[in-house]
């Protein structure tokens, strides 16, 4: 019988970590994933997992002490936010690269500055180039499943990458809700030992980790990295079958929400998927075909089944919750007109940016995103295609 | 701790040779004395900041450590080992590991007192059982001689350049010891390649074996940076004990031990007279730089005797 259980967001991935008893844990605390390490070391202090916590000085220590105890064949993970994800820049592309199944809470918060505690997703759209698998939750349910299923993904041998598992700041870390979670052993079950098949500390097979790359070398090891991070999609998938029979919950790249005969939809990532499909509802009962897809696996990207989920639909409004300075879009602006353009589908497309810094997201401002597409639709004019939604000018 | 020469010195390298480190390079002698302190029988995961030591001794696909090595980035050795060490103690209590493993991390100046130190500080605060090791040669040798903060006044480097409104170098050097004995630490220990090695070789050992966070501070000789013929460097670390500049001492659980005193204190001007980097000193009108530079030796030197006698 599965539990169930009131939880914050944070509060249901502490746990799911409690449930998978890593071997380390170094983090450093910021608003709003503070909360997680701070459940964590009252699991410590209570027997309730045979953790080592390292309370790192920093976040770019947090990630180091990551990299060095993953190396030495620990199963590790960390939680950040904001401007902790970003003094861990440099480690992250190393975590990457030493090819080290590291798993990484981020608890979304907008980048300074101005600083900001409140949720974007600036800090992991910034690292989305890092070399690390991102995963999104809607809501603490989520969050929670995706952490569970975390460490299958990342440490399965055609992978072997870091994973970061995503959820909104304050909105689901600190939302609570009724959620299900497992048995302590069918997750233990689920996650298994992790036995990798190289470590520092494996008697009488010493080796060496990070050297110096040369021209000559560099380039192919990139390419095996890419190509790693390319098979994490199906494992991704497999993976979820698997959490399906154990938990009766479905996971896929992305969900599809009444997308099968929409005409109009929206791309989103994140807990505004949640008001965004009330304001499907409310459309549909006002007989517009509106439809939604939101984003669960970011990377590696699936562009090839959003392309054709999407195939079918007029107009397109793509939702970024952080600006990406280019003055043509937003990061998940260009994924997916990239994957459009690359099944050769040109249908009608608008770029929103929205919600930055904490800024409010009802029904009705999706409401009027599906009201501008309808109308571009129309008229044939996508030409001031990067916007900003419920903003002062 | 008996100091048997012969018998240290035939121990098998765990830097293995072929490695494209300079001639005479300090940090490499450092490297290879501080392993040799490691028990034959004990297996070591060694750690090293980026910096000449890790770009020319772990070349994809070659590697001359004979130990497991883990290179992360500039600033961070302390910070990554102490996460292995993490890791040892984890495995450890569940079973998964039987074998003793020690944890060293090396880094040069640059990677310690400046871009590395906080996440230094941080590991030895947290006391992992673990030595950090500085190999000191007074710059950033590895992007070619910039002054770092273990640069000592007035030396001449690419970024502090001797001209003719430059005497080089402005300021005196950390002190850099004392800071990490100040973070209450088990063992502390400043040493340089004297007296065949025994010096080096009992701290190495100590630090090693002493339970806890240990921290050395070698002074390692760079014949490019300091500008002095490279056969020359054991004539250097002696010149820089004898004359006060580079004091050997130790830190045992908070008390301060001077492990040598010389008989009759050389001038400062012995050690800098056989260095390029210093030749502008002893320019005529110049007289008073070392006067200065005597100064603060002397002030340094009787500081460390209060220490050491308090």
């Amino acid at each position: 019988m599965s539990i169930r259980e009131r939880l914050s967001g944070n509060e249901a991935v502490a746990h799911a970590m409690r449930q998978i008893n890593p071997d380390v844990m170094a983090a450093f605390p910021i608003t709003p994933s503070t909360e997680i390490p701070q459940y964590f070391s009252a699991f410590v202090a209570n027997g309730k997992v045979q953790t080592e916590f390292v309370p790192v000085e920093s976040e770019h220590s947090a990630m180091s002490a990551c990299i060095g105890s993953e190396s030495a064949g620990a199963r590790t993970l960390t939680a950040t936010s904001s401007c902790g994800l970003a003094l861990m820049w440099e480690e992250l592309y190393i975590a990457a690269s030493c090819r080290l199944p590291i798993a990484l809470a981020l608890v979304n918060r907008a980048l300074s500055g101005p600083i900001n505690i409140n949720c974007d997703h600036s800090d992991s759209m910034g690292a989305r180039d890092a070399g690390w698998i991102q995963i999104y939750a809607e809501n603490c349910q989520e969050a929670y499943d995706n952490f569970v299923q975390a460490y299958r993904i990342a440490e399965h041998k055609d992978v072997m990458l870091p994973i970061m598992i995503c959820q909104d700041g304050f909105i689901t870390s600190h939302a609570v809700e009724n959620l299900e979670m497992l048995e302590d052993e069918k997750v233990r079950a689920f996650v298994g030992e992790y036995n990798p098949e190289h470590s520092l500390m494996m008697p009488g097979k010493p080796m060496s980790i990070g050297p110096y790359d040369v021209p000559a070398f560099y380039m192919e090891h990139k390419r095996q990295q890419a190509e790693a991070l390319k098979n994490a999609k199906k494992v991704t998938l497999d993976v979820a079958k698997e959490y399906e029979v154990l938990s009766g919950r479905s996971y896929g790249l992305f969900e599809e929400y009444r997308l099968d005969d929409a005409e109009y939809a929206i791309v989103i990532i994140g807990s505004a998927a949640g008001t965004a499909k009330d304001a499907v509802d409310a459309l549909r009962n006002k007989g517009v075909k509106a439809g939604l897809l939101k984003i669960r696996l970011f990377r590696p990207f699936p562009g090839e089944e959003i392309a054709k989920a999407l195939a079918h639909v007029k107009a397109i409004a793509v939702m970024d919750r952080t600006e990406s300075f280019n003055s043509q879009c937003g990061p998940l602006g260009a994924e997916v007109k990239s994957a459009l353009f690359n099944a050769r589908l040109q249908p009608g497309v608008l770029n929103y940016v929205y919600g930055l810094g904490g800024r409010d997201v009802k029904v009705e401002h999706i409401e009027s995103v599906y009201d501008a597409l309808i109308q571009a639709d129309k008229s044939g004019d996508f030409s001031d295609g990067y916007r900003y939604l419920s903003v002062r000018d | 701790m008996a100091y048997n020469f012969k018998e240290i010195m035939t121990r098998p390298e765990r830097l293995a040779p072929g490695h494209r480190m300079c001639a005479g390079c300090g940090g490499t002698i450092a490297v290879r004395n501080v392993l040799r302190a490691i028990h034959p029988e004990d297996k070591a995961v060694v750690a090293s900041a980026t910096g000449c030591l890790e770009v020319s001794t772990f070349m994809y696909p070659f590697t001359a450590w004979e130990d497991s090595f883990i290179h992360n980035a500039f600033e961070n050795a302390g910070a990554t080992i102490s996460g292995t060490e993490a890791a040892y103690n984890a495995l450890k209590r569940k079973g998964k590991l039987d074998d003793t493993y020690k944890f060293i991390a090396f880094g040069g100046d640059g990677g310690t007192y400046d871009i590395g130190f906080q996440s230094l500080s941080g590991a030895m605060e947290r006391n992992h059982d673990m030595v950090y090791v500085c190999y000191d040669n007074g710059a950033y040798m590895n992007t070619g001689i910039q002054r770092s903060s273990a640069t000592p006044m007035f030396a001449d480097t690419t970024t502090t350049p001797v001209g003719s409104a430059s005497n080089g170098k402005i300021q005196y050097r950390k002190d850099l010891a004392a800071i990490i004995a100040s973070h209450e630490i088990p063992y502390v220990a400043q040493t340089t390649f004297v007296q065949n090695f025994k010096d080096l070789h009992i701290k190495a050992e100590k630090a090693i074996y002493t339970p806890g966070a240990a921290f050395l501070n070698i002074m390692a000789p760079c014949p490019r940076g300091w500008r002095y013929d490279p056969s020359d460097i054991i004539e250097m670390c002696r010149l820089a004990v004898e004359t006060c500049y580079w004091p050997l001492f130790e830190v045992v659980e908070g008390k301060w031990i001077l492990s040598y005193k010389p008989k009759n204190k050389l001038p400062i001007e012995d050690f800098l007279s056989k260095q390029g980097r210093f030749k502008h000193l002893f320019k005529k009108g110049n007289e008073e730089l070392i006067v200065l530079f005597q100064k603060e030796v002397d002030r340094r030197w009787d500081e460390l005797l209060a220490r050491c006698e308090g």
